[in-house]
């Protein structure tokens, strides 16, 4: 988790960026995961023995969220594409340069 | 059929506008995707109205989906606390549906009307569903939604200036990591209670009234993510340059309503459920979201002051009146939440009409408004102008506007708890606001160049007029608003005592 933060603040590159917050996100999704563990349990599925089972109901949560990060790691890679169709580069010191000429 | 049809009226105002999101970005013609979209928002307003009438009978609507009972199954509350916001959300929207169609015809390209149109419906659907939803995860879903079409939207702004998608961009990844520290919140607050269900959530969170560490943490956890989506102070920092490069009509809808719903439900956390921890509840309103509104308040309305572009002074201006609103409910009390909820109104007409003035400035002119642009318009183009002036002062806090009333409020609920300087603070930043405002009317009616008056687009003033004249309305016959704020704060403030 505190990696993928990492490479969000410190990676120049658009790209890492997105990479960074899919990794973060991750944690947060292995972090529910393991919220739902029960001890010796198995599967939630209805068997004719008593068994203990792991809480599904997170897992369930993180499909969703799982769900939200693709759209959201889909929609920055579309803006990084973008943003080199118009920049022709991802570097953020080299755009920020780029846009303080076109200011002057 | 129809009775049918108003007896899911809660679930149909989030789920009509997602639906047909879904159908009209399929559609190729130029026109008929806004007209589905406007005959979808009246059938919105309709339900919001019918609404307003069930709850001013029962109080209270508690909406199931699948009839799965809470707290298994997902449920949408409407109560006193949003039915305002209800109300609000769903005239706004249509007035700004009404009004972006000429904006959208010259800024973006018109072959994508239909799936701009679609992105407006899936942030409009979104945007509704976080105000009534009862459940903290699904609020997690809501937001990202919203953010994620709002985003699309903002990147729309591309074909005007490039920087638009840096916009998108730094919104996408500052809007998802606060999104993700509040899932974190939420991942705490389940392992404790076992809920999600706002209403279980408080119950469950009774039993451990000592508090624990794993609570307190997930609190701070959520609480930060939604102040990152909300804007407020030190993490507002996507915000300027997504609604200035946003098209002007997406920043009429975020800056109007966004962040407002947002904020909605920071306070219902904060005032329905963390206040079974009054210690942790007065230690994170005392010396965090106190002191950082007036930071916001102060260093918002410093920086608008030295901005060029008029849709950046906007933004900036937004930033410290969002501290105004947090301002008014980190005060604990009864007076504080009403002075809130009256500025929530008040400020989403205010900036609206400002952003709907000023995006069709731009239109006007085919390039960014920027203060010297602005020279002469006030003769040039007298109707919008006056409007503009008009909502100006009202952010002001003019008298016969609807910003004096906020302000007022605000004055009163401040010195009820005797904080003085925060008083002397507000009332500084308030002449600080005539600075910024009086460089754009100084530009407008009292440049050297004088511009015979240019025939405006009756079509576009008529929306702005509409906003104008409730500023006005609400600033003399105010009732309706204090009405429903008063409301919003009795029902949370009865949650408070028990």
């Amino acid at each position: 988790m505190v990696g993928g933060l990492f490479i969000i603040i410190t990676s120049q590159n658009y790209l890492k960026k997105v990479v960074g917050l899919a990794i973060f996100q991750t944690a947060v999704f292995v972090f529910f995961v393991s919220l739902a563990k029960v001890l010796d349990g198995t599967a939630p599925i209805l068997t004719k023995m008593e068994n203990a089972y792991s809480n599904p109901l997170p897992h369930v949560l993180i499909l969703t969220a799982i769900v939200v990060g693709v759209a959201t790691s889909a929609l920055g890679l579309a803006l990084v594409l973008q943003i080199y169709r118009n920049y022709e580069t991802i570097e953020e010191k080299e755009i920020q340069s780029l846009e303080l000429k076109t200011d002057k | 059929m129809f009775n049918i049809f108003l007896d899911d009226a809660a679930a149909l105002v989030v789920v009509l506008p997602l639906l047909i999101s879904a159908i009209i970005a399929f559609i190729p013609s130029k026109i008929w995707p806004w007209i589905i979209s406007l005959v979808t928002l009246v059938l919105h307003l309709v339900l919001s109205l019918h609404l307003l009438k069930e709850i001013s009978i029962s109080g209270l609507i508690i909406y199931e989906f699948g009839n799965w009972e809470p707290p298994w199954g997902i449920s949408f509350k409407i109560d006193g606390v949003n039915i305002g916001l209800q109300l609000l959300f769903s005239i706004f929207v249509l007035i700004s549906t009404f009004y972006s169609r000429k904006i959208f015809l010259s800024e973006i390209d018109s072959r994508d009307s239909g799936k701009a149109y679609s992105l407006w419906l899936l942030a409009i659907g979104s945007l509704n569903g976080i105000i009534l939803t009862n459940d903290i995860f699904n609020l997690f879903v809501f937001l990202e939604i919203s953010a994620l079409a709002s985003i699309s939207l903002i990147a729309l702004g591309a074909g005007q200036n490039r920087k638009a998608l840096l916009a998108a961009f730094n919104y996408l990844i500052i809007g998802a990591i606060g999104a993700t520290f509040y899932v974190i919140g939420v991942g705490f607050a389940y392992a404790m209670t076992g809920t999600l269900n706002m209403n279980d959530l408080i119950i469950q969170l009774a039993q451990y009234s000592d508090g624990q560490l794993a609570i307190f943490a997930g609190m701070s956890f959520m609480l930060i993510g939604l102040m990152v989506k909300a804007a407020i102070f030190p993490v507002h920092i996507w915000l300027p340059p997504a609604y200035s490069y946003a098209p002007s009509a997406v920043s009429t809808l975020l800056a109007a309503l966004a962040t407002k719903t947002i904020l909605y439900f920071f306070v219902r956390l904060l005032y329905e459920v963390f206040i079974i921890y009054p210690s942790y509840l007065s230690l994170f309103l005392d010396f965090v979201l106190y002191p950082l509104s007036l930071l916001a308040i102060f260093i918002g309305t410093l920086i608008a002051i030295y901005q060029d572009d008029i849709k950046k002074l906007l933004a900036f201006s937004s930033i410290a009146q969002i501290g105004y609103i947090t301002l008014a409910f980190s005060l604990k009390d009864h007076s504080g939440i009403t002075s809130g909820f009256i500025h929530i109104f008040n400020h989403a007409l205010i900036k609206g009409g400002l952003f709907m003035a000023v995006g069709y400035f731009a239109i006007l002119q085919k390039d960014r408004v920027t203060l010297t642009s602005l020279k002469g318009f006030g003769y040039k183009y007298p109707i919008t102008s006056f409007a503009l002036l008009i909502c100006g002062l009202s952010l002001i806090g003019l008298p016969l506007t609807n910003g004096f009333i906020s302000k007022l409020y605000l004055f009163q609920a401040l010195y009820t708890n005797q904080l003085y300087f925060s008083i002397a603070l507000v009332a500084l930043s308030s002449a600080l606001a005539v600075a910024y405002f009086w460089k754009i009317v100084e530009q407008m009616w009292f440049s050297e160049i004088k511009f015979k008056s240019e025939k405006e687009d009756s079509y576009i003033y008529l929306p702005i007029w509409i906003i104008t004249i409730s500023i006005i309305v609400f600033g003399i016959y105010s009732s309706p608003i204090i009405e429903f704020s008063n409301l919003s704060a009795d029902y949370l403030i009865s949650g408070y005592q028990n």
